[in-house]
């Protein structure tokens, strides 16, 4: 599960002798974690949003079980009982605009993290199934953050509730009964809170297992590179510790830094003040919109205007913004480059940076109100996004002449310092 | 680092012997993190003490008034009752006859009750022995040997000033802190 040069594991202690032979978690985590996993030694800041995801969700998980010790779910007591956690429980408000803030940043970094992997070409083979264990993590993401944020039962939250069950009912014939049947009722109410809180408190649990299996597949290949290169030699790699878990620590504190000047400065400015307004089923928000790492793909199923084709509007809106994501499954398959990082392909790294542009343009778009100019220019929006992965990715690679790649990682590290290769054939310790 | 800092041994700053600026760098580094983790932890720990709205039910008053001589009344005070009893002439003398030798938890009446209120007779209503609530303070519960109190759950018998003379509870019932606002009216807590 690594490289053959792999620093091993040799206990020096008796009693870690003792353990090794019975239970080799030490082992584990020096080759999980360790001096034992070789990393490739030019990979840059870009690489620290992987670890940042980790402690995004282990910062999660435990504002989340102690926020949960206070919490009470119902339709009379959540908004209630969420006000305790901040008026009355000691450090309650900390621990609530921990969680709040902590699942904005947790989305943070999870998108630098995709779009690292879009740059660098991480989902292309021998990664494919690294790359779709991610999509599937960002799904379960999703899914608990929005069933996160119905639980303080203010407006936003029965409102959001109401929006995307009615995603459901799109589909034909069964919609209706499949969306009675997810909330419980002929509304968001009672059954529909608790069923959240257990699924909200089950979801985190069940990422927690996928980035297990994510980090194990990930460790058969290792890391890709800024060369997209792949590993030749001891000369290629570092080990983890002490050179990378130096280099996240310091990514962490940056990270950290970041967090608490939100959560203590401006911990209401990521989300939205009719929250604070205790449900209230007979009056709909003026401005209904989610959570903003949602409002890209809500702006996709907000574009489609016009019944086309016999298939209502309604339907090509939910159909096009699950089709947004679950394209990404494919994304191995679309890219035919061999080449790996975009830095090496001209044309690629043009459209690369227009599809950012285009969905930060759909994330403003979302984020608005559905009216012009915002559902035209979200309409074209969502057209290039279709139009990048299904037309423009697979005819790029067809057409572009990639830069010449580096022979290996190691001579394009030492060209940039002007050494030649010979003298670090000697293995880095 | 090894092999980098062999084959550079004339670098400013890496004397072979002696502190290196890399082991101040460590400690130091450790240090900050460690406390800084420690801190970031305590909210987490500390949110699980009573609340603000818990605290503020810490203290309860209780009028006196309508208790007649012999009657007791169980009041809610921090989630736990509290019997406040108004004893009778027959049993204050009763608790004063009794001498301190014969006890398990020596304490006089005068010891358990408030100067010039020796007739008024509050305590925590759980059994020291295992945390039951001992009969005798409703009207018509039993009393026990000695006229006081008695825990049904072991057997613990209570004199007419809820000290302990019989069964396996270790101390007497508990006298919760408490003033007299008015000679009617007390505050518990």
């Amino acid at each position: 599960m690594s490289f053959p040069w792999a620093r091993q594991y040799e206990p020096k202690h008796p009693l870690m002798r003792y353990l090794d032979e019975r239970l080799p978690l030490p082992r584990f985590v020096y080759n999980a974690v360790g001096p034992g996993y070789p990393v490739p030694r030019n990979i840059n800041y870009w690489y620290n949003f992987g670890v940042l995801a980790g402690l995004a969700l282990v910062i999660q998980l435990l504002t989340g079980i102690v926020a949960a010790m206070h919490y009470s779910a119902g339709a009379a007591v959540s908004f209630n009982s969420v006000e305790h956690l901040m008026r009355d429980v000691n450090w309650g408000w900390l621990i609530r605009y921990m969680h709040a803030n902590g699942a904005s940043f947790f989305f943070i970094v999870v998108y630098l993290h995709i779009f690292r992997g879009l740059y660098y070409g991480s989902y292309k083979q021998p990664r494919e199934m690294v790359w779709m264990l991610g999509v599937v993590i960002f799904l379960l993401m999703m899914a608990t953050a929005f069933m996160g944020y119905v639980l303080p039962w203010g407006q936003m939250s029965f409102w959001g509730a109401q929006v995307i069950t009615s995603l459901f009912s799109a589909i034909p014939v069964v919609g209706e009964s499949i969306r009675t049947w997810l909330v419980g009722g002929f509304a968001p109410s009672q059954a529909t809170i608790t069923r959240f809180f257990s699924l909200h408190y089950l979801l985190p649990f069940a990422i927690v297992g996928v980035v297990i299996l994510k980090i194990w597949a990930l460790h058969i290949p290792g890391s890709t590179n800024p060369t997209g290169v792949e590993v030749q030699g001891p000369q290629d790699t570092l080990p983890f510790h002490p050179y990378f878990t130096a280099k996240d620590f310091f990514g962490v504190c940056v990270y950290l830094l970041i967090f608490a000047a939100f959560v203590f400065f401006m911990p209401n400015s990521l989300g939205h003040p009719d929250n604070y307004i205790p449900a209230n089923q007979l009056a709909t928000p003026a401005h209904i919109v989610p959570e903003w790492y949602f409002w890209p793909f809500y702006a996709i199923l907000r574009s489609f205007t016009v019944d086309f084709l016999w298939i209502p509007a309604k339907l090509w809106g939910v159909v096009a913004m699950f089709a947004s994501i679950l394209l990404l499954f494919f994304l191995p398959w679309l890219d035919k480059s061999h080449v790996k990082s975009t830095s090496y392909r001209p044309a690629y790294r043009i459209w690369f940076w227009i599809l950012v542009i285009d969905v930060l343009i759909l994330g403003l778009c979302g984020g608005k109100p559905a009216e012009e100019p915002w559902v035209r220019i979200s309409q074209f929006a969502s057209a290039y996004y279709f139009a990048h992965f299904l037309m423009i990715l697979p005819l790029v690679s067809f057409f572009e002449k990639p830069l010449p790649l580096p022979d290996s990682i190691a001579s394009s590290v030492l060209e940039k310092t002007g050494q030649s290769v010979a003298p670090a054939a000697t293995p880095a310790e | 680092m090894g092999s980098t800092t062999e084959a550079q041994p004339a670098m400013a700053g890496h004397s072979e012997e002696g502190v290196r600026r890399r082991d101040f760098i460590h400690v130091a580094t450790a240090s900050f993190a460690g406390v800084g983790t420690v801190a970031a932890l305590w909210p987490f720990v500390s949110q699980m003490n009573p609340s603000a709205d818990v605290l503020a039910l810490a203290s309860i008053e209780v009028d006196l008034s309508p208790i007649e001589d012999g009657q007791g009344v169980k009041a809610l005070w921090q989630a736990k009752p509290v019997f406040v009893r108004r004893l009778t002439a027959k049993e204050q003398q009763e608790a004063d006859a009794v001498p301190l030798s014969d006890l398990r938890d020596p304490e006089t009446l005068e010891q358990r009750t408030k100067p010039g209120h020796k007739e008024w007779l509050i305590n925590v209503g759980i059994c020291t022995h295992l945390g039951c609530i001992p009969l005798g303070i409703t009207e018509g519960e039993p009393r026990g040997d000695y006229g006081g109190y008695f825990c049904p759950c072991h057997g613990s018998h209570y004199d007419t000033a809820a000290r302990i003379r019989k069964g396996p509870a270790p101390t007497n019932l508990v006298v919760p802190p408490y003033e007299f606002k008015t000679p009617t009216m007390i505050e518990i807590g």
